[in-house]
């Protein structure tokens, strides 16, 4: 499903992200920790080249998007992101901010966005907000709108990058149990977090990275039971 | 002093054609001022350094010289260069216009700049093209920010369409001039003439607020 080969980061004479390979099956949950500045977010944002890639290749289906010549905007229809501060779009009611990319980029009728929308918003437990803006909504509800949102383009693939990491501790909850359910669906997920719980929970494999590199990577279990480097002790321990 | 309402009486043929005018000036340069302003904006914000410097030429061309030298380079020099006379209608509109963009473009820019990045960003990652996210999340966002400052300019540019007096367009301050000539008084005709520019400016601003609190509440 992706493939990461080689991949380096640089932003000026800054590299960020120094040598990194890996897989992600289909259906697998990944879990990306690490210390803040350690790459996570840039990693993340490499797989749908938010971020130019600097070397190395992003193999997203067998396409590599780090060739430039590759339709990058075909690709983010089946890579799903959901940030850490939501980024919905103010202008637009809920609903509207479901509806707009199938509708401007699929080329689907109104009738069916808004059908499909309404049903995501079921999903994710907001269908009586459809015709409110997102300044009236709570953290945890903008996040489950935003998650909705990326799940309106039908994803084979869904990013996190911190989802929870910008609402009040009592949000949490309600935002991580719907990344629960789509992991039980069977999407393929990469979920950077703070949150150990899920990780251990949700995740089939957490990576660990540190100073530009994955530094680990195994199931949660063994990774949180059983660390092998001195610097996924140190972590651990602090933030555990 | 004697103020002598009758000599306004006499001239307000005069004032009320030269209203028009100056009113068809202004409207007319900020609908093409404010379309070329964007495009313009659009222009210097191109990542492309080398095809976005032309707009910035522009930009700085237009901002860094006064008005009134723009209006005689263009009535006696690029309109008839053009068009092969001169033609004071289509000089003062070209004129006010291409002057208004310079200063639209960057109240454009600024508008877009201030969007956080992360618009563009979750436009994009829905698969979105860089031009359909401006078209649909950007460009609405900004329009909105931009409207005080736009409609500033807008008040701006009404009054300095008085500028175009020079090349003798038949607008307001032109009869003002006019009538000052014809009687020497001075109080009699510029007192009329500001006291209609005031007119003018009072009612752009109060629709330009009565469009901001309908944006707001929408
Ligand atoms: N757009 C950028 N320009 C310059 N440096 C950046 C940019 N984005 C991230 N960085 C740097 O890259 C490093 C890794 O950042 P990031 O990937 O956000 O880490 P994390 O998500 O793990 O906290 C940091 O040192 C950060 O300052
Ligand atoms: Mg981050």
């Amino acid at each position: 499903m992706i493939r990461v080969e080689n991949l380096k980061k640089s932003f000026g004479d800054h590299e960020v992200l120094k040598d990194i390979t890996v897989s992600i099956a289909e259906k697998e949950v990944v879990v990306v920790i690490g210390p803040s500045g350690s790459g996570k977010s840039t990693f993340l944002r490499c797989l749908n080249r938010l971020e130019e890639i600097t070397s190395g290749h992003v193999y997203i289906n067998g396409m590599d998007i780090a060739d430039p010549k590759v339709n990058i905007n075909k690709i983010r229809e089946d890579v799903g992101m959901v940030f850490q501060l939501f980024n919905l779009f103010p202008h637009k009611s809920v609903l509207e901010n479901i509806m707009l990319a199938p509708m401007k980029v699929k080329k689907v009728s109104k009738e069916v966005a808004e059908e499909k929308a309404l049903r995501l918003l079921e999903k994710v437990g907001l269908k009586d907000k459809a015709n409110v803006y997102p300044e009236s909504l709570s953290g945890g509800q903008k996040q489950r709108v935003a998650i909705a949102r990326a799940l309106a383009m039908e994803p084979k693939v869904m990013l996190f990058d911190e989802p929870t990491s910008a609402l009040d501790p009592e949000m949490v909850g309600e935002v991580l149990e719907v990344m629960k359910e789509l992991a039980q669906e069977g999407m393929t997920m990469v979920v950077v977090t703070h949150e150990m719980g899920f990780a251990r929970e949700v995740g089939d494999r957490v990576l660990f990275m540190d100073g530009g590199y994955i530094v680990e990577e195994n199931k949660p279990e063994l990774l949180f039971g059983n660390p092998q480097h001195e610097r996924t002790k140190a972590f651990l321990s602090k933030v555990l | 002093m004697d103020f002598r309402f009758d000599l306004i009486a006499n001239y307000a043929p005069f004032f009320l054609k030269g209203t028009l005018l100056t009113i068809g000036f202004s409207v007319a340069s900020i609908i093409l001022g404010t379309i070329l302003g964007l495009l313009i904006g659009l222009g210097e914000m191109m990542r492309n350094k080398k095809l976005a410097a032309p707009f910035r030429v522009y930009v700085t061309l237009f901002r860094g010289t006064p008005l009134l030298v723009q209006i005689m380079i263009i009535h006696f020099g690029f309109v008839p260069l053009f068009i092969g006379e001169t033609n004071v209608y289509i000089s003062g509109i070209a004129a006010l216009s291409l002057n208004s963009a310079a200063y639209v473009a960057e109240i454009f820019r600024a508008g877009i700049q201030s969007l956080d990045r992360g618009q563009m960003e979750a436009a994009r990652s829905l698969g979105m093209t860089h031009v359909q996210a401006m078209q649909h999340v950007i460009i609405p966002q900004a329009f909105k920010r931009m409207i005080p400052a736009l409609g500033n300019e807008f008040i701006v540019l009404i009054k300095d369409s008085s500028l175009v007096s020079v090349i003798a367009a038949p607008e307001l301050m032109y009869w003002g001039n006019a009538m000052q000539g014809q009687y020497y008084r001075p109080w009699e005709p510029y007192l009329t003439t500001a006291f209609i520019y005031l007119i003018l400016t009072m009612v752009c601003d109060f629709l330009l607020r009565k469009l901001e609190r309908r944006l707001a509440t929408e």
